[in-house]
C-alpha cells in the first residue's frame, strides 16, 4: 500500500471516515439531548415502568410516523430521529466506502463494500 | 419511579457502563443490558434495543482517534463486515422469535465468558508464526501497521473461511443481545486469523457501529427503542466510553479489571437464574 503518496489511498479514507463517524455522532447525539431535555420536561412529575414490554407506538416505529409526529411537536420523536440519525451514520460510511474504493479503481472491495451495504438496506426493508 | 429520578440513575450509571467498557475493552453493552434489567427491572427487550443504540454511539465516537494511528484495515473490516452484518439480521430474527428467559440465560452464558477472558487478558496473543493463508494476498486482506520506530511492519492473514465463520457468530450474538460482541471480533481476528492484535482491536472498533446498525433497524421498526431510555442509555455510554478511552492512556487498569471481572460474574450468575425462575 502506498501511503507515503498524496494520492486518495486506504490511511486518508479511514481518516475521511473517522471524521464522518464522528460529525454523525455529535449531530445524533444534539438531536437526541435536545428531545430528551424537551421529554423529561413533557413528562415531569409521571412515573416510569419498563418492566411490562409493550411496542412503541406505530408513529415512533417508522420514518414516516416519525415526521408526522414531529410536526405536533413530540420530544419522544425527536429522540427516534437522533437515533435514526445515529444508525445512519455507520451506514453513511459504508456508502463512503463504495466511493473510496472506487477512487482506488479497486473493483474487488467496491464490490465487498456494495454487498454489506446491500444487507444494512434489506435489513431496513425487511422491517420495514 | 418519577421521569427525571429515574432519567438520572440510568444516565449516571449508563456512564458508568461506558466507563468500566472501555477501559476492560469489552464495551459498554455486556454492562448496560444486565444493569437495566436486574437493577432498573427494565424489560430485556427495552434494554437490548437501548443498548444497541449505545453501541453504535460508542464505536462511531471513538473512531476518529482509533484511526489517526494508522492500525486499523479498511479492507479487513470492510470484508469481515459481510459476516458480521448477515450474522446480526439473523440474530435480531432469531432475538424477536425467542422467550426473554432464554434471551437472559445466553446472556448470561456470555457474561460469564467475558470475566474468563477478562480474566485471561494478561496473557500475550499467540505468536506470529508466519503461516498465511493464499487467499491473503487474492482478496488483498494483507496489509501494514507502523512498527513504532518510523517504518512500516507487513504482516498477511490466515484461515479466512474459519475467521468469516466467528465474524457471523460474534454478529449473531451483537444483533441477538444488544452488544458489540467486541470481544469476538477481537478474538476472530487476533487468534482466528492471526491478525496482529493491535490491528485486530482497531478494525473490530469499526466493525462494531456497522454490525449493530445492520439489527438497530430491525429493533427501531419491532418498537425496541424505548425514547425515555435510549435518550439517557446512549448518551451516558457515550460519555462514559470517552471518558474511559482517555483515562485509558494513564490509569492502571489491572486492579480495576479485576473488580470488574467480579461484577460481571455476579451479574451473569443473576441473569441466568433470573432467566431460570422466569423473573424476565
Amino acid at each position: 500500500m502506498t501511503r507515503q503518496s498524496s494520492r486518495f489511498d486506504d490511511h486518508r479514507m479511514e481518516i475521511m471516515m473517522g471524521r464522518l463517524l464522528q460529525i454523525g455522532v455529535l449531530l445524533a447525539s444534539l438531536v437526541v439531548l435536545a428531545g430528551g431535555v424537551l421529554y423529561v420536561y413533557q413528562h415531569f412529575g409521571r412515573g416510569v415502568d419498563y418492566r411490562t414490554f409493550a411496542s412503541e407506538p406505530a408513529g415512533l416505529r417508522s420514518v414516516s410516523g416519525l415526521f408526522r409526529l414531529l410536526m405536533t411537536g413530540d420530544p419522544a420523536a425527536v429522540i427516534q430521529i437522533g437515533a435514526i440519525l445515529l444508525i445512519a451514520t455507520p451506514i453513511a460510511r459504508v456508502v463512503f466506502a463504495v466511493v473510496g474504493f472506487a477512487l482506488e479503481r479497486d473493483r474487488l472491495y467496491v464490490a465487498v463494500s456494495l454487498t454489506v451495504l446491500a444487507v444494512l438496506v434489506a435489513s431496513l426493508l425487511y422491517s420495514a | 419511579m418519577p421521569v427525571l429520578l429515574f432519567t438520572l440513575l440510568v444516565f449516571a450509571g449508563s456512564i458508568a457502563a461506558g466507563l468500566l467498557g472501555a477501559l476492560t475493552g469489552l464495551g459498554g453493552g455486556v454492562v448496560l443490558v444486565p444493569l437495566l434489567t436486574v437493577v432498573f427491572h427494565v424489560d430485556i427487550r427495552y434494554a437490548i434495543g437501548a443498548s444497541l443504540i449505545s453501541v453504535i454511539a460508542t464505536s462511531s465516537g471513538a473512531a476518529a482517534a482509533y484511526v489517526r494511528e494508522g492500525f486499523s484495515s479498511v479492507r479487513i473490516g470492510m470484508f469481515l463486515e459481510i459476516a458480521t452484518t448477515i450474522g446480526a439480521v439473523f440474530g435480531a430474527f432469531l432475538a424477536t422469535r425467542m422467550p426473554t428467559r432464554a434471551l437472559a440465560i445466553i446472556f448470561g452464558v456470555v457474561l460469564l465468558y467475558s470475566a474468563w477472558l477478562s480474566w485471561q487478558q494478561s496473557r500475550r496473543s499467540g505468536e506470529d508464526d508466519g503461516r498465511s493463508s493464499p487467499w491473503s494476498d487474492r482478496l488483498r486482506l494483507s496489509g501494514s501497521y507502523p512498527d513504532g520506530k518510523g517504518g512500516q511492519c507487513d504482516y498477511k492473514v490466515d484461515r479466512i473461511s474459519a475467521g468469516f465463520a466467528t465474524m457471523f457468530g460474534a454478529g449473531t450474538l451483537s444483533g441477538l443481545l444488544g452488544i458489540g460482541s467486541g470481544a469476538v471480533k477481537v478474538l476472530a481476528m487476533d487468534q482466528v486469523m492471526r491478525i496482529p492484535f493491535k490491528v485486530s482491536t482497531t478494525t473490530s472498533n469499526f466493525m462494531i457501529g456497522v454490525t449493530a446498525a445492520a439489527s438497530a433497524g430491525i429493533y427501531l421498526h419491532r418498537g425496541y427503542v424505548d425514547p425515555g431510555l435510549a435518550f439517557p442509555v446512549m448518551l451516558g455510554v457515550l460519555a462514559g466510553s470517552l471518558l474511559g478511552a482517555r483515562l485509558l492512556v494513564r490509569a492502571r487498569v489491572s486492579v480495576l479489571r479485576s473488580i470488574f471481572t467480579v461484577v460481571i460474574l455476579a451479574l451473569g450468575v443473576e441473569m441466568i437464574v433470573n432467566g431460570f425462575m422466569g423473573r424476565m
